[in-house]
């Protein structure tokens, strides 16, 4: 089974998918409880990284498992647990609205760019699916992107790639350097 | 390997069984999803129904031999050698009562045991029990599918927390804490173990980790075995590392304010995490289905199953409970400079294979360069361990001498 946007299990998993995602979201800044806020996070996380999986980007699914889910959310409940006042919301400041709407623009104009900027022809996805897995078309679930993404991480990506294992060191050692006692 | 009859069906087989059902009462072509969702929610009640069942025996199992490595006998009135006891203790917790606390947060509390056992259940969908390349797991051509196992086990920590949070008790957030903590941690070098296995299987496709087996994982690379079977001995939680539920320090942790039906969930998803755990190591470091062709696939997966669900079990009754700064310095001070040791030696021996041309057309070691992989890193492994037994082992505690009290001056007290 191909995974096309025609088929109707598709189409469903989307529309289900996008509204667990977005109301989530909404739960996300809407509700009170910062425990229960976070869980709702965690909601849209599982939701994206099932839209990932519907785009075929099954690696990048996986990923944000591991990392937005099993990773950074711990951190974000640690935060909170570690924290006094749970039930006083956010604190309101009067910077409040001018920020989010300066985060908004920028991230529209990310979008805006990046969806713009790509050229998103499938060459990538369709010159995995060889000759031999087509013929078993039925017993593959996806096409193996997985050895496609590696071998463009460690050639035309390769600077991007180590600076961000450079980032994450400085990131390790930085945080050793705060908590250590002196 | 001769053909065996498959033993599990997987997905495909079964939707294409449901598909010409369909077809066959004379549904359209535009009702074909319904095959898929069919086959999924059938998958599902038979994985739910086995693993529920295996687990109430193994409880029995694990009750039993601890006793036995405790010197006592271990249940043993309910039915023959007390194997009924499961069933006892699942009918007391249905039909006790089942408690909410006050102060609790409802929904978090009542959500949390389904959060624990659903990642659990999920692993089996792509662990590859049989012998026939189609046919081996129930979605075992999942192309990421060892990614799909840590990430789906890394949705526990924050289970553990709505546990330990939804319950507003002071001993149940500092046993989900303490746990949540020690998952992290356990995950990187549980992480580390699976790079060693995917250097040499070149996939993350559990099919095609256990087709690259010509010799055992377990033989080629001892250390990253250790290392994997040490972390995921800590994120189950179980004995040497129970932290989350140390019934000494926390009355029972994060499971403290469950009774009734939500305690047997939370009980369900803690006994099963050992078979499952025993499934993915045969499958990254056994060889998982392969065998001697007198007996089926499957039956070699479930004796190696077994053997490894014994050794776990040989563990957590053996060895104390470590203090929580123990756990933390053997994860990120001894098992991730191992893991991290263990997986240069592999990339330098898979380059050096590369270099004197030991790999087969498809990019694989071949079967002899493997054993002398195997003879190299045993050695290695061992020599790593006396340096590490002689280094940490022998290391002293400091503890602080212990200073007169003023008081022996007066002649009042002191020693």
């Amino acid at each position: 089974m191909s995974l096309t946007t025609e088929s109707f299990a598709v189409q469903l998993a989307f529309w289900v998918l996008s509204f667990c995602t977005v109301i989530s979201a909404i739960a996300v800044v809407q509700i009170q409880d910062l425990f229960r806020s976070a869980l709702f996070l965690i909601v849209t996380f599982l939701g994206i990284a099932g839209l990932f999986v519907l785009l075929g980007a099954e690696f990048l699914a996986g990923v944000q498992l591991m990392v937005y889910v099993g990773a950074i959310s711990v951190l974000i409940i640690f935060a909170i647990l570690m924290t006094r006042d749970l039930e006083e919301g956010n604190p309101s400041h009067s910077f409040r609205i001018p920020v989010a709407i300066v985060a908004i623009l920028f991230m529209l104009f990310s979008i805006y760019a990046i969806t713009v900027g790509t050229n998103w022809d499938s060459r990538l996805i369709s010159e995995t699916l060889n000759q031999e897995q087509q013929t078993e078309a039925g017993k593959i679930f996806f096409a193996d992107s997985i050895p496609n993404l590696a071998n463009l991480l460690l050639t035309d990506f390769v600077l991007a790639f180590e600076l961000v294992s450079v980032l994450l060191l400085a990131a390790a050692v930085g945080a050793l350097a705060l908590v250590r006692n002196r | 390997m001769t053909p065996t009859p498959a033993f599990f069906i997987s997905f495909y087989t079964l939707r294409d069984l449901f598909d010409n059902l369909i077809q066959s009462l004379g549904f359209g072509a535009s009702f074909g999803w319904m095959a898929g969702l069919l086959a999924g929610i059938s998958i599902s009640f038979l994985i739910i129904n086995v693993m529920v069942m295996s687990t109430a025996f193994y409880t029995w199992f694990e009750r039993r031999m601890i006793g036995r490595f405790q010197v006592r006998r271990g249940p043993n009135r309910n039915g023959p050698f007390g194997i009924l006891q499961p069933f006892a203790d699942v009918l007391k917790l249905i039909m006790k009562e089942d408690t909410i606390p006050d102060a609790a947060d409802k929904p978090v509390f009542t959500l949390a045991p389904i959060a624990l056992l659903a990642p659990t259940l999920m692993i089996m969908i792509v662990i590859p029990f049989g012998t026939y390349a189609s046919d081996q797991a129930f979605l075992s051509n999942l192309n990421i599918g060892i990614l799909f196992i840590v990430g789906v086990t890394s949705v526990n920590s924050i289970a553990i927390f709505m546990a330990g949070w939804g319950s507003r008790n002071k001993y149940a957030i500092l046993g989900s804490m303490r746990g949540a903590a020690m998952l992290i941690s356990y995950e990187i070098p549980m992480a580390l173990g699976i790079t060693s296995v995917l250097l040499l299987s070149g996939s993350l496709a559990m099919t095609q980790i256990v087709q690259s087996q010509s010799i055992w994982f377990i033989l080629v690379m001892p250390m990253g075995f250790f290392v994997f079977m040490a972390a995921s001995t800590a994120e189950m939680s179980r004995t040497p590392f129970d932290q989350i539920e140390a019934e000494s320090e926390l009355g029972s942790g994060y499971n403290t304010e469950y009774s009734g039906i939500k305690f047997a969930v939370l009980f369900l998803a803690e006994f099963m995490a050992p078979i499952v755990t025993a499934a993915v190591v045969t499958t990254l470091f056994l060889g998982g289905s392969q065998g001697f062709d007198f007996l089926p696939g499957g039956i070699w997966f479930a004796i190696k199953m077994f053997v490894l669900i014994f050794l776990l079990l040989w563990v957590r009754s053996t060895w104390p409970r470590l203090r929580i700064d123990q756990i933390m310095g053997f994860a990120w001070k001894i098992l991730f400079g191992l893991g991290l040791f263990n997986i240069f030696l592999v990339a330098v021996e898979f380059m050096v294979a590369v270099e004197l041309g030991h790999t087969k057309d498809d990019g694989s070691l071949t079967t002899e360069y493997m054993l002398i992989m195997a003879a190299v890193n045993w050695m290695v492994t061992i020599i790593a361990f006396v340096i590490l037994a002689n280094f940490v082992g022998k290391k002293k505690y400091h503890r602080p001498e212990p200073t007169a009290s003023p008081l022996a001056n007066m002649g009042i007290g002191g020693d």
